[in-house]
């Protein structure tokens, strides 16, 4: 089961309508993600890294072509089936964070549990449980204002991991940090992909994450150029 | 909804001084809105009260000839009281009023006026009656504050009436004002003198006739009068109803400029929280919220300004209505120059109908407000919002 498909794309095509015309994002992109992967998406910009990963997030939807995300097709999904798709079995890290402003760290973590109308203690146990993992739990009542961009970016994998997600996917993680922090968030996420065999699939082009991944899948001009295993 | 509510608390309470501004904006509304219904409705009560207490009674008959605004209907309109009051005319529970038209001469200058005879015994109605029982000259009267000042005349001062009888005799008397009252009703005061129903009945030759029968508090079904027409109170309060009712029409204008500037302060709030928050709102659909829910989440957001205002109108609105309501506000003067029925004072009443109502409508109109611009968010895409991207 362990190396069982949790992502399965074929035929992927994405086209956006601009001012210029219609633009191919993705043009038939065809690749399957199995459990506990460390996965990453690079490319250089505009080659439809974060396309890719916005569609497998539910966030968006193909224009050709399928794709399947845990048992089930992105294409056929309606916004409510999404969100739920979304709240109960995936995680997201944002390159700027998107921490919710005037919420402290405990209650950011807390959020996709409330989502999930889990109950009180319940809701403590796993946050705090979280916020161990990252090593927050002296900065549970600070604001979001208050922390470090490193601090920051913890918090966000902390409120990804909380709900124990199934899949995370991170856009340019490490994009706002410097060298240590970079290298401290991406350690955390190593661990927890092997200790909660959560699949992790960046989208990135920094060369601190892809020396990180266990699979490397490049992206250019939307097509799949190169999809090769590392082995560490 | 729970999670919507927590989440909207938290977030208003967050946006800080933005919310404060709107919500002190519509505490003012609120206030000013039940402070103004609330003065209507004191001006209504006591307006009420000094007519029933002064003028109307419980109600009145009406000799059916009798216009009050038509002053040549006088001279048909007067009738034998029916023989069905006797015993309440002689327990003072119905006050005959007997109307004649008349001339006084105050100052040289010619002035009509109506003069109404009224059973000094009479317990309907406030005018003081009793002074004509404690006077011996030939003709006393009494007067309103209102016509002794706008004729220069104090108790003691003799002046010429003229007035005609019934078979169109003019005659003339020398008449001595006995008593100057107060009273908040400019219709038993301006242009008229009161004298004792039988020197008027005499004066007139209409023994035992009246103009008009004013009630108290007695039941009025089954009573025969015929060339007689029952007037109910309602009826005799139309007119200051009406003034009422169109003083609070007026106040709607009022309360639309008030309203609009709260509504228009939270729609701009709620406008530039969309425009600043897309990052924001790109996360909660992320995090697995349907757009739905953060369109509510936004609505609930710009309503909670009223449910703030509200407890924040109460806080200082309640011991300020409070200590106007016992207080009351003077408006001296204004019932004697513009004919009102309204009291030197005035203290407002609040109903918790009043309150209740306000508060409904302010928090229907701001959910209204705060939905309007939060729809947009249903039609944003999360990956564009999720970079902050305008759309």
């Amino acid at each position: 089961m362990e190396n069982s498909t949790l992502i399965s794309i074929e035929a992927l095509k994405k086209h956006f309508l601009t001012s210029g015309g219609r633009f191919t994002a993705l043009n038939g992109i065809d690749l399957k993600i199995g459990r506990a992967e460390f996965t990453g998406i690079v490319g250089p910009s505009g080659s439809g890294k974060t396309t890719l990963l916005n569609i497998i997030g539910s966030l968006d939807s193909p224009s050709e072509g399928r794709a399947v995300v845990l048992g089930q097709s992105i294409s056929d999904l309606n916004v409510k089936q999404a969100a739920l798709l979304r709240r109960s079995k995936l995680g997201f890290i944002f390159q700027s964070y998107n921490l919710l402003p005037v919420y402290t760290v405990f209650e950011n973590v807390e959020f996709p549990l409330l989502l999930l109308k889990l109950d009180d203690s319940q809701r403590r146990k796993m946050v705090m449980d979280s916020l161990e993992w990252l090593g927050l739990t002296d900065k549970t009542k600070s604001k979001p204002a208050q922390l470090s961009g490193g601090e920051c970016q913890r918090v966000a994998i902390a409120r990804a991991m909380v709900k124990r997600p199934e899949i995370v996917l991170a856009d340019e993680p490490t994009a706002n940090l410097d060298a240590a922090n970079s290298h401290n968030i991406l350690k955390t996420m190593v661990l927890l992909n092997s200790e909660l065999q959560t699949t992790f699939i960046f989208a990135t082009h920094d060369d601190k994450v892809i020396s990180y991944l266990k699979r490397k899948i490049s992206l250019i001009d939307g097509k799949v150029a190169k999809d090769e295993m590392i082995n560490k | 909804m729970n999670l919507l509510f927590k989440l909207a608390a938290k977030n208003l309470i967050g946006a800080g001084l933005r919310t404060w501004l709107n919500v002190i904006v519509l505490s003012f509304s609120f206030l000013i809105i039940i402070w103004h219904k609330g003065l209507l409705n004191g001006w209504d009560r006591q307006a009420r009260n000094d007519m029933f207490n002064w003028e109307t009674g419980t109600g009145q008959y009406w000799q059916s000839s009798y216009d009050p605004y038509d002053p040549f209907s006088l001279s048909d309109a007067h009738s034998k009281i029916p023989s069905t009051f006797d015993t309440l005319l002689s327990r003072g529970e119905i006050a005959p009023v007997l109307i004649a038209q008349g001339t006084i001469y105050p100052g040289g200058r010619i002035q009509s006026i109506l003069i109404k005879g009224i059973d000094p015994e009479q317990k309907v109605l406030k005018l003081p009656g009793s002074l004509f029982l404690k006077s011996d000259v030939d003709l006393p009267v009494l007067i309103g504050s209102k016509m002794a000042g706008d004729n220069g005349l104090k108790v003691g001062d003799a002046i010429t009436i003229r007035w005609r009888d019934v078979h169109g005799t003019f005659d003339a008397n020398e008449m001595k004002v006995i008593g100057i009252f107060e009273t908040n009703v400019p219709s038993v005061d301006a242009g008229q003198v009161w004298v004792p129903l039988n020197k008027l009945q005499k004066m007139m030759g209409t023994p035992g006739e009246a103009t008009i029968l004013v009630c108290g508090n007695f039941d009025k079904t089954g009573r025969t009068t015929e060339g007689w027409k029952f007037k109910s109170s309602e009826d005799l309060l139309k007119t200051v109803t009406d003034i009422i009712k169109m003083k609070s029409v007026g106040g709607i204008v009022l309360y639309v400029i008030l309203m609009s500037l709260a509504m228009l302060a939270i729609f701009d709030t709620q406008v530039l929280s969309i425009f600043r928050r897309q990052k924001e709102i790109g996360t909660y659909i992320a995090l697995g919220m349907t757009r739905s829910q953060v369109v509510g989440l936004f609505t609930l957001e710009g309503s909670l300004n009223s449910v703030l205002a509200a407890l924040l109108a109460a806080v200082y609105g309640i011991p300020l209505l409070a200590l106007q309501a016992a207080k009351g506000m003077s408006f001296a003067g204004a019932g004697k120059s513009y004919g009102l029925v309204i009291a030197d004072k005035i203290f407002p009443v609040y109903s918790l109908g009043l309150v209740v109502t306000t508060i409904v409508i302010i928090m229907i109109t701001t959910t209204i407000v705060s939905y309007l611009p939060s729809r947009r968010i249903a039609k944003m895409k999360p990956t564009e919002a999720l970079r902050g991207k305008l759309q």
